[in-house]
Parts: structure tokens; sequence; C-alpha cells
């Protein structure tokens, strides 16, 4: 079995030039824990995993294994695995040689490569292209031997930069689901970057949400996503992008510009009065009214464009001079420019001050 | 947040820095301290401040050789640059013959200067030399040891011969690295064989050409074992470029001071010319 | 803008082909409406690409034919052709301004600097681009330099179909929502012929009209969404579609009773079979209402991913996934009842009809 071992970054900062590619982060990754990176391209992502791998020192800051100062010991010395979204393998090697190369650079014995390459294989769906090279195999087969390759190195810390992102859609769901699984047994320190927010919310385990070089949250992930910490990490944590606006509060109704208004819901009834703004995702904004608020009337809105997938609609909706998405189930066909009538559900709704910084309603704060 | 620094590993550097200091560092400041100074023999020197520079600019001989250095290199890199690409674009894309073609073109690039030099020598020959002779045969008055443009013809002749063979392998390497799907589109658009290269290739092949202009530039800036073998910078002083007339000052004429003045000109403008284009080439392009 | 005729087209990258397996792209034959849109959906190797690059004329077909308006194209090289296409790779001109790029294919085919002008203002506008008019296309992000290669398309009046290569694997996530329903909007508006390609299910169906999904280089089915969902007619498109896909559980039937090891329980219609075929059920993981009634089942694991939760259960030994509201919860005792309009039954793996 692998080490096992905790990955802490303190304060850790990464400048080139004058530009700050991370900005002092500071995370505890557990043994066996999972944890993904969640933010767009140039958020940082690969930059943190490079810090964290020791391919890169930081500027600032300090990384700590179980305790231990790590900070510029580099790669090669420390027990890490890496993927990448390019599928790279050695291109002579066969499948086999790929899987066993990492076992072959620390002298175990034959019998013993060929079990755990064997075992590897079983469990990546290879045995009966151990003899082909990777080239020869389709793209999901090369990602494999390359996840093969990290799992039989039985290191410390898997890092996987968007290891899906060159595959297709299903093959991607059929492998997420596999994937923890695999590393969730060894103990290893488990790291996973990607674009996508339902990606994140399939994994599961922890999500650090990165924006412009700073991890702004850093929780499980559902957690992250029902409670973000500010306006940045709601957003994103939300595909399709989260639905805002702007509004006034004056005793208990948020006003929506001049036309529309909502109740404010029960926890946020002690707020002081004053601008805030508010956020819902697509699927709490509604085409019939939810239950217990029943005092709301509904917003009028104008569709966009509607996009059916056959089970789900995506109507864009401009709605109080916004721009938002609504997803219902099932098939509603609008048309450009069909007048609609919208809900917000607003027990689902996300307050934020002036600052961007989440305002918890009072019952959450109770819960807490 | 005190880190132990170890500083232990500058010691790594040492070596590096101790062959450059030798094969550059030494020799530039040799030359440097030559430049300034004026010798009589006997290693009795004497500080002459920028004698030397100011005599070597204004000398008659210094800016005859500089402007036949100009204009040597200027001709080689217009035919150079624009018969590599040409080359290279008409190369196979793959297969065996993609192959053969580069196979064929390293060639030249693999036979050492001098031996460059007495080739062309030989094959020069009015008398015997293959295109000597034919040349005369088919009527023209050619003679490179007597006639400076048919000196210069040869000299210019084999050094393209020799050379643009490089700017066709860098060509060639950029060409293959554009990606299908820039031609596809161009077809698309309607693109004419011009517009692809004009729009598609030139501008993907400029990193490339850079390099290649200023290797070639700086190479033909250097350039001194094949003329020397061919022509001896004859006839006169018609192929004298500048390295020959440093040679012949610095080792011929044992003017030390002089040549020392020269060769700092000399790698100053080198410098210059690449800085130039170079900033020039990346102006605009991030990163 | 065309119609698009594919007749009895077969494509083999083998010089000569003997056996159906050489064929990378079995016969199609089919008819794309003017001013569609069309999606081409399948895991990479099923020939959608290559379908959509015989329709360019960057590939030429090795059997049948393809008429543009009733016109034959198939010996006709891409630019005869009339056609735009956006790739998967942000293809633009360098070192040309974005008015530039878009100009090119205008002044290729010679039309005059006043049309070129008017032309381009046009588009620049109706894809948001008036602001970079002047930028040179280096350096744009890759979103911007999507709708570029898309403006060269639009640019042209004669166009008769545009052709998306994947068009949005490297943009992020947000700006592919913005693509999407932008594209969506300028085909509503201007009724180009679109054919897109992709492994996305959800770009496939929220763009097109009509979805062709593809496996093994055969159409498998072509439908709405709203068809490809409810009713799949292949095991294969209920798997592909939908994420988790369908439920595909091995069933005996007899009559209307249907019979998943030693449970029973009866069907909408009784299926039309044929004796001797492999019989299987297919529900769609939306489709299983979880409560204390029906088939006794027992639940692995619940993942809670946001705007839903998908329960992993098995029903005896058969796993089956079940997608159920983000506020519900499992029930103490599950159970569970397939809506009975939503069950779909399969012989070898193609669906058959239930008489009454």
């Amino acid at each position: 079995m692998g080490e096992e071992q905790v990955l802490e970054l303190q304060n850790v900062s990464k400048r080139v030039g004058a530009e700050f590619h991370i900005r002092d982060v500071s995370l505890r990754l557990e043994p066996g824990s999972l944890n993904v990176l969640l933010g767009p391209t140039l958020a940082g992502k690969t930059s943190l995993m490079r810090l964290m791998a020791g391919l890169d020192r930081p500027t600032e800051g300090s990384v700590l294994v179980d305790g231990k100062d790590v900070t510029g010991v580099p790669v090669q010395r420390r027990n890490v695995a890496m993927v990448y979204q390019q599928f790279i393998n050695y291109p002579t090697l066969t499948v086999y040689e790929n899987i066993a190369s990492p076992l072959r650079l620390s002298g175990v014995s034959k019998a013993q490569i060929d079990e755990e390459v064997q075992k590897a294989a079983r469990l990546m769906q290879l045995t009966e292209f151990l003899d082909r090279t990777p080239l020869s195999l389709s793209g999901g087969q090369q990602q494999r031997t390359a996840l093969a390759r990290a799992v039989v190195k039985k290191a410390a810390l898997v890092l996987l930069d968007e290891p899906l992102a060159n595959l297709d859609y299903k093959l991607r769901e059929e492998l997420r689901e596999e994937l923890p699984k695999i590393f969730a047994e060894s103990g290893t320190v488990f790291v996973y970057a990607t674009t996508e927010p339902s990606e994140a919310l399939l994994l599961g385990g922890n999500t650090a949400a990165l924006s412009e070089g700073r991890v702004t949250q850093f929780a499980p992930t559902v957690d992250v996503f029902r409670q973000p910490v500010d306006i940045t990490t709601a957003q994103t944590f939300s595909d399709p992008p989260m639905n805002t606006i702007e509004v006034k509060k004056a005793k208990n109704t948020f006003h929506l510009g001049e036309a529309a208004q909502l109740v404010v819901p029960k926890g946020y009834w002690g707020l002081p009065d004053g601008a805030y703004t508010i956020g819902f995702r697509a699927h709490h904004l509604l085409m019939s009214r939810p239950p217990e608020t029943t005092k709301n009337n509904p917003l009028k809105g104008t569709v966009t464009i509607t996009e059916i997938t056959g089970s789900e609609s995506f109507i864009h909706v401009s709605c109080a001079g916004q721009n938002w998405v609504m997803i219902a189930r099932g098939v509603h066909n609008y048309d450009p420019g069909d007048a609609i009538e919208v809900f917000v559900d607003t027990r689902h709704l996300l307050v934020f001050d002036a600052e961007g910084t989440t305002i918890h309603s009072a019952t959450e704060q109770q819960a807490a | 947040m005190n880190k132990t620094q170890n500083n232990k590993a500058w010691f790594l550097v040492l070596p590096v820095l101790l062959i450059v200091s030798l094969n550059a560092i030494v020799p530039l400041m040799t030359v440097v301290n030559y430049s300034v100074q004026e010798t009589f023999g006997n290693n009795l020197f004497f500080f002459e401040g920028v004698k030397w520079f100011r005599e070597v600019l204004a000398s008659e001989r210094f800016r005859a050789s500089l402007l036949r250095q100009f204009s040597f290199t200027f001709i080689i890199l217009a035919i150079e640059i624009p018969l590599g690409v040409a080359i290279a674009l008409s190369m196979p894309k793959k297969g065996i013959w993609a192959s053969v073609c580069l196979v064929l073109m390293s060639l030249p690039l693999l036979i050492p200067w001098n031996v460059v030099g007495a080739m062309w020598n030989i094959f020069a020959l009015p008398d015997i030399g293959l295109l000597g002779y034919t040349l005369n045969a088919i009527g023209f008055d050619y003679n490179f040891t007597s006639q400076a443009i048919s000196a210069w013809f040869t000299v210019i002749l084999m050094d393209v011969w020799h050379w643009t063979s490089l700017v066709v392998l860098l060509a060639y390497a950029g060409l293959r690295s554009i990606d299908d799907s820039y031609y596809q589109a161009a077809r698309i658009d309607g693109a004419s064989r011009w517009a692809v290269f004009r729009y598609i290739q030139l501008p993907k092949l400029k990193h490339v050409l850079t390099l290649a202009f200023l290797l070639r530039f700086i190479d033909s800036f250097m350039i001194y074992t094949e003329p020397f073998v061919l022509t001896g910078g004859g006839p006169g002083n018609t192929t004298t470029f500048l390295s020959i007339d440093l040679v012949k000052s610095a080792l011929g004429e044992f003017n030390l001071g002089a040549a020392g003045a020269m060769s700092l000109i000399y790698f100053l403008m080198t410098l210059l010319v690449c800085w130039l284009f170079y900033t020039l080439a990346m102006r605009g392009e991030e990163k | 803008m065309a119609r698009i005729d594919l007749q009895h087209l077969r494509h083999s990258y083998i010089e000569n082909p003997i056996g159906v397996e050489d064929y990378a792209l079995k016969e199609v034959d089919y008819t794309w409406e003017d001013g569609g849109a069309y999606a081409l959906l399948g895991p990479s190797g099923c020939g959608k690409t290559t379908l959509l690059n015989i329709i360019s004329g960057l590939l030429r077909v090795s059997e049948g034919k393809i008429l543009f308006d009733g016109k034959d194209v198939t010996a006709l090289q891409p630019e005869g052709r009339n056609i735009a296409q956006v790739f998967q790779f942000p293809v633009v001109y360098d070192t040309m301004s974005v008015h530039d790029n878009l100009a090119f294919p205008l002044r290729n085919r010679g039309v005059g600097e006043d049309e070129v002008k008017r032309r381009v203002s046009e588009t620049l506008d109706m894809l948001d681009l008036t602001k970079w008019s002047d930028r040179k296309a280096r350096g744009l992000t890759a979103d911007v330099k999507q709708k570029i290669s898309l403006g060269r398309g639009m640019v042209r009046s004669d166009v008769n179909a545009i052709l998306f290569d994947e068009p949005l694997t490297v943009i992020d996530p947000h700006l592919k929502w913005q693509l999407r329903s932008q594209l969506k909007l300028l085909h509503k508006q201007f009724g180009h012929t679109m054919v897109y390609v992709t492994h996305d299910q959800t770009e496939a169906l929220t763009f097109a009209d009509k979805v062709v999904v593809m496996y093994e280089g055969e159409i498998v089915q072509i439908g709405t969404p709203e068809e490809l969902f409810e009713r799949p007619s292949h095991t294969f498109v209920g798997y592909f579609i939908g994420s988790p896909g369908m439920n595909v559980l091995p069933v005996d039937i007899e009559g209307r009773t249907a019979r998943i090891g030693s449970t029973e329980f009866e069907l909408a219609g009784v299926p039309e079979l044929k004796p001797g075929s492999r019989t299987d059920l297919g529900i769609r993981p939306e489709f299983i209402v979880l409560g204390e009634e029906g088939i006794p089942v027992s639940v692995n694991k619940v993942e809670d991913v946001g705007h839903h939760k998908i329960v992993r259960a098995a029903i005896q030994d058969q796993d089956i996934s079940i997608v159920i509201d983000e506020n519900a919860s499992v029930p103490a005792d599950p159970h569970v009842v397939f809506e009975p309009d939503r069950v779909s039954i399969y012989a070898n793996d193609w669906r058959v009809e239930m008489g009454g």
C-alpha cells in the first residue's frame, strides 16, 4: 500500500514577473481524501498542482508533508504521480511496459511487477491491450494506460489535471465514476483539477474553488455548492452561470428595479435595509409558484431563446433588465420574444453584500 | 519563516563559468586590451585611448571591406531565405520521398568549410572545373581568379549551395507544424495558393525564419574559410570580407591595436543588427 | 442555403473494401432540409467526422452521391461547394484584423470593396464582434476566435451550409452557455442550414432540431431531442443520451407480463416480439419513482449532484440508477415503480412497439 501522508500548503504564492499565478493559498489535504480544484481556465489550477508536486518552487510560503517542510524538494524525491489532459505515455513501449515503468525504476522483483501490472490492467480494463503500443489505442484507452501507471506507482500524492477533458462525454462519465473508487482504497491524497462544476459534483469529496490564483473556498463539495462564501465562488460553481441581480431591501421586500419585487425570505428578515446582490441558480428559477412563497407575484420576462435537451428545457429569459437562465424539466417550447412569467424559489436564495460576501440566513446560522 | 538556505549548489555552476570565461570573456578582454594600446614589439605597450577606433573608422580600407561584407550578407540572405522557403514548400509532406529529400538537403551541411572551399575552387576552375569550363564553353567569359564579378558570383553561389539547406530544414520543420485545419479552412474560404502562403504559412513560419535569418546573418558575417580557400580574398581585394581583412591586419601585418579595435566594432555591429532585427521581428508579440 | 441530399453514401479509408467492416461509414441515405439545424452525435470513431468531411468536400466519398439543392456536388472541391466550417481548434488568420478575417472569403471571391464593407459590418454586428473589429486576431480568447471562424462563414450571402466540428471543445463552461445560445439564436434569425458534429449530448440536443445518432459507422436513430430521450430506438441511444443513461435490464416477457429475476409486473401493452429474440427492458432513471410501493430495491449509494440526487440501487442483482429531486430523500423500505408508458422493450437491442 502507498504511504499515507498529509499535504499542507501554508500561505503559498507563486509570482512570475509582476504577475501572481497563485496568491496566498493555504490548504490541508488529508490522506485518502479526494480534492477537486475547480475554476475556469487560467484560474491557477495547473500552477497550484505544480507547486504541490514540487515541479515549481513557491515564491513565498511553504509546502509541508506530514509537518515536514519540503519546499524546494524536487519532484523526483517526492512520491508523486501526475496525469495530464494530454495522453502522455512512452510511445515506443508496450502498454505493459508503460504501466511497469515506475516499478522498474524502484527495483521491484519481476514476479511482483507482473502481479501489479496485471492487477492495474484489470482495474482499468486494459488486459487485452497489454502487448499493444499506446498510439494504436483509442484516446480513452491511452488515458487509462496513463492512469494505470499512476495506480501502480502507489504515490502518496496523485495529481490529475483535467484528465478527462479530451475524452468523449460518455467515456468521461464512466471513468469519472471509477476513478475515486480506484484511488480511495490506497490512502493517497487525490487532487483533481476541472473547469466543470458538474464534474466536481459527481466526484464529491472536497472542493477548492479557484479564481485568479486564489482559493476562495475549501470545504466538502456539496457545501461549497450550496453555501458558497462569496459571489465569486458561487459563480465558479455554477453551470449555467448563476442568475444575479442587484436589489434594494426595504422592510420585507427586495426591490428588483422599478417594477419587480420579491418577499424577503424569513431567514433574512433581520437584515438592515440597503443595497444587496441576490443570486439563484438556473434550477431555482421556476415556471410555477414554489411552495412556502405564496406571497410572491410572478416576475414578468421575455424569452431570448429556448434550448431543449429532451429531458430538460434551458430557457434564457430577459427579466428585470438581466439575462437569466431557467432549467425546467420536460419540453417547453417558447419562441424568442415570447412573454413569460417566472418565479424565484427563494428557499434557495443567496444574498451577497456590497463586497460580494455571502450573508448567511438566520436559519443557516442556527443550524451551524 | 526563516529557512536555512543551502548555497553549496552554486559551486556546480563553477565549471561552466570557468569554461565560458576561458573561451569567451578572457579573449574578449584581451581584444579590448589590445584595442586601446600601441605596441612596438618586445611586449612594450602604451595606452592610446580610442585612437585605434578613430583610425579604423576613418580608414578607407575598413570602410571598403565593411561595404563588401554588407553587400555579401545582403545578397546571400536575399537569395537563401526565399529560396529555402520555396524549396521547403515544394518538398513532399510525407512518405519515403520526404525522407529522401531531407537527407539530400542535409548533405551540404555535413561538409567541412575548407573542403567546401577546395571543392568549389576545383569545380570553378575555368580550364578543368566543370562549372568554369561549361560557363566558358557556352560563351561566358568566366575566370574567378582574375575577374571581380566572376569571383563574387562564385563565392555567392558557393554560399548558397552550402547554406540554403539550413533554411530549407528550418522552414520545412515550421511548415510541418501547421495544423491541417488551417489549410482546410483556407480551401473553404476560397483562398488562392498565394493567399495561403501569405496569410497562413508565412505568419506561422515567422519564428523559424527569424531564427534562420539570425543564424545566416551571423554566419555570413563571420565567413572566412570558404572564400579564403576559394579566392584568398582576391582578385585584388574584391572578395576581402571583414574577417579576412581582420586576419590580414592582425597576423599579416601584426597591427594588433587596429585589429583589436576592428574586431570590437565588428562584434558590436553584429550584436546591434541582431538585436534590432529580433526586436523588430518580435514586435507586437505577446510573451 | 440549401437542401442536402445524401444518396447511398458509403465510405472506406481502405482502397478496395471487401466486407462491411472495412467501411468507416456504412450506408447513409437521408435528406437534410433547407434551413434545418442538424447534429451528428456519437462517440469517437463512430464516423461522424467522416460524414462531415464528405459533406464539406474535404473527403471524396467512396460510394454514393451528395446533392446541394438537387445539384450533384460529389466531385466538387470544398471551395466549389460554398460551405463554411468551424473547426475544433479555432482557425483564424493571425496577422489580419478581425475585420479582414471576415472580409477574406469575400475578397477571395472578388466581391467589390463596398459590398465587402457592408457585409462584414453586418456580420460583426450579428456576432457582437464590432468592438474587436480593428484588433489583430492573434491573442484574442478562444471564444472570440471561434466567433470569427463562424463569421467567415456567415459573411457569405451564398453559403449553402455551415458545418461545425466540435466547436466548443476548448471553451470554458460559462462561455459555452453564451456561445451555444447565441448560435441557436443566429440559426432562428437567419435560417442557415447547419450541421453540428459532437460527442457531447447536451450540445447536440440543445442545438439541433434533428439529432442524428451514429454508432460504429451507422445511423442508429434520427429524431428530435424529445424522441431520442423518450423513445430511444436502440439501446445504444438510450445509453448514450441522458446522464446517467437509460437503465437496460434483461427481461422475460409473456404477453403483458414482464419478469426481472423473480419480480413480475404488468406492461402498458403487449410487445410485438418475434420468438427467440433476446429481450431487454429500458427505463430512464428520471422515470423511476422511488417510494414505498412497487418492486423492492436495495440502495447502495446516493450521490448528491446539486440539482438532483442519483440513487444507485439494485433490483435483486441488477444495478439501476434512479434520479430523485434535490429535496427528496430515500425511504426506509425503498421500492420502485416504473412509469408504465415510459417503459420500452428491446428485442436484440432494437425497440419494439407495444400492441394494445
